[in-house]
């Protein structure tokens, strides 16, 4: 990961330098090793603070809504993952691709910092990663993981490839492989409508309305939100019930539903862990299933399944849960 | 003789029943000019066309307490506004599918098409959907889909 | 401060039979926000309206609610009651206590309780209700006929007639269609030409009608009454107002390979041609395809023989941009491509042609001067076996789901006219139903089998091959259950037809929309046939659905009295009840438009102050009002909620379904 990131301050450096992009964004140095923080560096020097590693995980397509209303061209790292958050976005006209810069990076999955502390490491140091194993620092001692169980969740089941590229940065290929991202999914299909609501009423319980699914959600990129919106009839403030209270997340997945790239940000960012990426899940799989395979973001242009239809759509009282199917 | 009945009082959902203005209301008021009986708790809402009704809407019904929540439109392909109820269609079986997921049971969403000429019809679908829902019980979870204190 | 009346009908005992409707008056006393409830015999009697209009006055009622019938029945009636009483008739809401309550339900407290939360329910809802104003657009007094056949030419017509200008925009070098490649027509067959020609000239001559041959649409603005279009007049290289269709130029021209399109491409033509004789307008065209001078640039030789000077090789591709109220689409068919039916041996076999092309061996004016010769030696078919629904009701996936409907029709046709002509030649006809419903179509039919001794098989073939020069039909004989094969000398195919290809742009530039085998869809199958679900678009003619001559010509006729019934508005009345979007909760992202079936989104930049002084430009959806048809599907695809519908708003719905969840 080190000549990546090399290679990716190389271009960085030289994109800023001949003027070819006014800015780039990527990632810089944290507090610790395993904190670093999506950041726009506008000249040579602020990219002594550019990293490029194991815990980058963020997605920077979101940013791009915002910085690409600045002047001249922008600049941007994108794993493969983002890229598909970064095509719905031009899609719905919310970033102007004519001023963007797309530089693929290689990814090779991003590492967990909770699920490394919860395996016994309290303080980590440093980082380093040597094929399937994962050698982490520590003060007390250094202990060698099995990375398949320290890696973030959206990468445990990701093979997501770039679907948009300027120039690419791909030193090392990432082997093709089989996943079933559905699994979890289909567990839960397969239990009883009493023991799928305890679960969710368990997981739902722990929410604290931090917003911050919402707000690193590529698909979330409303210029207002409909939480906020006093006419969508669900605004907290208009409603002095707890409609929303109680179906925040309900209507989140519901709104984000064909949009959603799978991304996971939503289940990574949660501080209290709910495996938000289920619910979106849920719709990509039905999607799937009743309309044919669908991936959002694959493409920037079309329309998503809930803006099209067929004539033989499946009926809405055959569709639930793929049982009558 | 009202007071032994009201003790005695089995359980009666409520069920609130979207219906398109150009199809499925037509439809109720067919069932009604008919003379069509079909139970007094199905409360109907009037929207323009089935694609007016927008999942939080639903969403809102159960959590204020509906026990059963219907939706009527024209047959496809025959929507007043051309392509209305396809996306209707898609958008109810991906909700209802995804109720179910969260533990409210399929069987207490519905969708139906239902003409204008269908009188007949509307009345015995609702008293089908009352009779589901009636066996099922009472619907509490979309109003307590997280426990907060005092609830 | 709301201030709700409340009006409670009885409809005689039609209601007051089961629902307590004095005590539903007197519950929603006690409602807040209502001031005035009442209850009354007939609310929509004359004195019932009266009691409304005195009440808004009296009590200066911002909104009223009245407790009766359907409000598919006398919502209007209440709307006109409350405006002349000067409360804005969006201001009423209609609880349906009489269809939805008092006639299905028995018990008179289940009925009464369910008419105070319907009464409840419409009072929650006419508290958010806004005064809407029916808004006007104006009329362009001018309409379009896209297509020339005799579909367009019939709506041109009579549109024309009833003194509109009309322009009729046709993509061939002549209007007349496929009607003019006819023969004879059934069921009375007459001359095809005989009864189009005339037709074509009264089009030519009628000073309310501009013909645009040879062009196309290409790109279409506007709404109803308000259309804006632009089409492209292509290249001809002959100067249509010099022209005097001499045809010296298609003696003189050396290139005569081009194929003869309006021959079914059976024989050929100059490369400077007029389609046909009767041709309107009878003006020679250059097929730059074909021409030696502009592929080389040497040649020019009709240039040199046209006396008026008409010939101009660097002719280039025009525009015009006209306005129109309303637009006809009539774009016609065109028979199947028949690579997918190899069986019929079509491509290996000059012998075994399409029914089209049959009309052109049969015609006088066709490549055999009328005498029916077998394309490839020039004899007199002696055998000739028709095999029909050749890709139609085919659901294989090769041809087309649906019937082609005329074919049954022109093939007892062909069969009687040959039988008639040739009394020496043997026809058989493969078939698997006979489809004759049509006055005197049955009749007709019959004339052929019983008359014309034209022999019927019921049955499909399997192969059609070639075997020493003759062409071996194999099928089978479902009535005497065995397999024949007929030794033929010429075979017909009854290949199906289909929309012309051009439609789909069509559609597509005006919204229309259009079905899985590119029917264009009418507005409602049954009780609106001719209309599109865009406004001011009307379809005549196959580009709807299959139909034959006298179908397509009073569905043209149709078409021109809506068209009628438009053009002499000078305004339009625009339903109040459409989506608007809040501007500054607009994201752009285009899903609503995705799902517009009337194409009444259109986004636009505008500028939005962010704070600090500063400002930017977003892209924000826009929605026509005149366009616009107020279903709501635009409102549940927004993502912010940033859509609404006028008058059955989110909070409307929301609050009825409180409303009625209310415990």
């Amino acid at each position: 990961m080190k000549e990546v990131e090399l290679k990716m301050k190389e271009r960085a450096k030289a994109l800023l330098e001949s003027g070819e992009v006014a800015r780039v964004v990527g990632w810089k140095k944290g507090d610790f090793c395993f904190d670093p923080s999506p950041a726009t560096f506008e000249t040579v020097d602020e990219l002594n603070e550019f990293v490029y590693d194991y815990f980058c995980g963020a997605n920077l397509s979101k940013y791009l809504i915002q910085i690409a209303k600045k002047e001249g061209k922008t600049a941007v790292f994108l794993k493969p993952c983002d890229t598909y958050s970064f095509n719905q976005l031009v899609k719905e006209h919310r970033i102007d691709r004519e001023k963007i810069y797309v530089i693929a990076v290689e990814c090779l999955a991003k590492l967990d910092i909770e699920k490394i502390k919860a395996a016994g490491v309290s303080v980590v140091t440093g980082v380093e990663v040597v094929d399937k194993d994962v050698n982490v620092s520590s003060p007390y001692g250094n202990v060698t993981l099995y990375k398949p169980d320290v890696v973030l969740t959206k990468c445990a089941t990701c093979n997501k490839t770039h679907q948009v590229k300027d120039e690419e940065i791909i030193l090392h290929q990432r082997p093709a492989r089989e996943v079933d991202r559905f699994a979890e999914v289909v567990k839960l299909e397969n239990m009883t409508p009493d023991e799928r609501f305890a679960f969710w009423r368990e997981q739902l319980s722990k929410c604290i309305r931090c917003n911050a699914c919402r707000n690193v959600c590529p698909a979330c990129s409303c210029v207002k939100c409909v939480f906020d919106n006093p006419n969508s009839g669900i605004a907290a403030k208009a409603n002095d019930d707890k409609f929303e209270e109680q179906l925040f997340h309900v209507i989140r997945a519901f709104h984000v539903s064909g949009r959603c790239t799978d991304c996971g940000e939503c289940s990574r960012v949660c501080p209290q862990n709910i495996p938000l990426h289920l619910l979106n899940r849920k719709f990509i799989k039905d999607i799937d299933t009743n309309y044919g395979e669908y991936q959002a973001g694959e493409t920037s242009e079309g329309k998503t399944p809930l803006t099209s239809y067929t004539e033989s759509d499946i009926e809405p009282n055959d569709a639930v849960n793929g049982e009558a199917k | 003789m009202q007071e032994v009945t009201t003790e005695k009082k089995e359980f009666v959902p409520n069920i609130v029943a979207f219906c398109c203005n150009w199809c499925s209301y037509a439809g109720a008021d067919l069932a009604g000019s008919s003379r069509l009986t079909y139970p007094a708790n199905v409360k109907i809402i009037r929207v323009p066309c089935s694609c007016r009704v927008n999942p939080s809407f639903v969403l809102k019904a159960f959590q204020q307490g509906a026990d059963g929540v219907i939706l009527c439109g024209c047959h496809p392909g025959d929507c007043h506004y051309v392509t209305g109820n396809y996306y209707t269609r898609r958008r109810m079986a991906l909700l209802y599918s995804f109720l179910n997921y969260l533990g409210i049971e399929k069987e207490r969403t519905r969708l139906e098409w239902v003409s204008a000429a269908e009188g007949a019809r509307f009345s015995a679908v609702m008293n089908d959907f009352v009779k589901t829902v009636t066996d099922l019980g009472e619907n509490k979870r979309l109003t307590d889909l997280r426990v907060k204190e005092g609830e | 401060m709301q201030r709700i009346g409340v009006f409670i009908c009885w409809c005689g005992s039609n209601i007051s039979a089961t629902v307590d409707v004095v005590k539903v008056a007197e519950a929603m006393k006690n409602e807040p926000g209502v001031v005035y409830s009442a209850n009354y015999q007939y609310m929509c009697s004359e004195n019932g309206q009266q009691l409304i209009k005195q009440a808004i006055k009296e009590h200066n009622l911002t909104g009223i609610v009245v407790g009766a019938c359907s409000p598919r029945m006398h919502e209007a009636t209440f709307r006109k009651t409350a405006e002349a009483a000067g409360l804005n008739p969006y201001m009423v809401e209609i609880a349906n206590i009489r269809e939805h309550c008092s006639w299905i339900h028995k018990d008179m407290d289940e009925a009464t309780e369910k008419a105070i939360i319907l009464v409840r329910t419409a009072i929650a809802k006419v508290k958010l209700n806004a005064p809407l104003m029916a808004g006007e657009s104006p009329v362009i007094k001018r309409a379009l006929v896209i297509g020339g056949g005799i579909a367009g030419i019939q709506a041109a017509l009579d549109i024309a007639d009833a003194g509109f200008e009309v322009d009729i925009v046709e993509k061939n070098a002549t209007i007349g269609g496929r009607m003019a490649q006819l023969d004879k027509t059934f069921p009375t067959l007459d001359c095809s030409a005989c009864i189009l020609t005339p037709k074509m000239v009264d089009c030519a001559q009628h000073e309310k009608i501009d013909i645009l041959t040879y062009s196309e649409v290409e790109d279409v603005k506007g709404f109803v009454g308000n259309f804006s279009v632009k089409i492209r007049r292509k290249a001809r290289y002959v100067d249509e107002s010099k022209c005097t269709g001499c045809k010296v130029c298609m003696e003189k021209c050396p290139s005569k390979k081009g194929l003869n399109a309006f021959n079914m491409n059976l024989n050929t033509r100059p490369a400077i041609y007029i389609p046909f004789a009767q041709a309107i307008p009878n003006v020679a065209v250059i097929d730059p395809e074909q021409c030696i001078k502009l592929k080389t640039g040497k040649c020019g030789i009709c240039q040199k023989f046209c006396g008026v000077g008409a010939i101009d090789y660097e002719q280039k591709d025009t525009f015009v941009e006209r306005q129109y109220g309303a637009i006809v689409v009539a774009t016609g068919y065109k028979p199947i491509d028949l690579d997918a039916f190899n069986e019929y041996g079509y491509n290996d076999n000059k012998d075994v042609v399409t029914s089209l092309e049959l009309e052109r061996l049969m015609n006088a004016a066709g490549p055999t001067n009328g005498v029916l010769l077998r394309p490839s030696d020039g004899k007199h078919p002696k055998v000739i076996t028709f095999i029909q629904c050749v890709g139609s009701r085919d659901s294989s996936g090769c041809g087309k789901p649906y019937c082609s409907k005329i074919c049954c029709m022109y093939t007892a046709k062909h069969a009687m006219l040959i039988r008639e002509k040739y009394p020496d030649t043997e026809v058989h006809v493969f078939y698997i139903d006979v489809r004759t419903p049509g006055k005197n179509y049955d009749e007709f039919f019959r004339r052929a089998v019983e008359q014309y001794g034209v022999d019927y098989i019921k049955g499909m073939v399997g192969k059609v091959y070639n075997e020493n020069g003759k062409l071996m039909v194999q099928g089978s004989n479902l009535i005497d259950n065995e397999q024949v094969t007929i030794e033929s000398d010429l075979v017909v195919l009854a290949a199906a037809i289909e929309p012309e290809p051009s439609v789909r742009k069509v559609a597509t530039l005006l919204t229309a929309s259009i079905d899985t085998n590119n029917f264009l869809t009418e507005s409602h199958a049954k009780l609106r046939p001719v209309e599109s679900p865009t406004a001011g678009v009307y379809l005549a003619g196959v580009c709807q659905g299959p139909k034959d001559i006298p179908e397509t010509v009073s569905q043209a006729s149709a078409c021109a009295a809506k068209v009628i019934g438009l053009l002499v508005k000078d305004k339009l009345k625009t339903n109040p009840c459409v989506a608007t979007p809040d501007e500054s909760m607009c994201n752009g992202c285009s899903q609503c438009a995705n799902v517009c079936a009337y194409g009444a989104i259109t986004y636009v930049d505008k500028e939005f102050r962010i704070g600090g002084g500063k400002t930017e430009v977003r892209r924000v959806a826009s929605v026509n009002p005149a366009v616009c048809q107020g279903c709501g599907a635009c409102t549940v695809t927004c993502p912010s909620g940033a859509m609404d519908l006028k008058g059955f708003s989110s909070k409307q719905i929301m609050s009825e379904v409180e409303a009625i969840c209310k415990k």
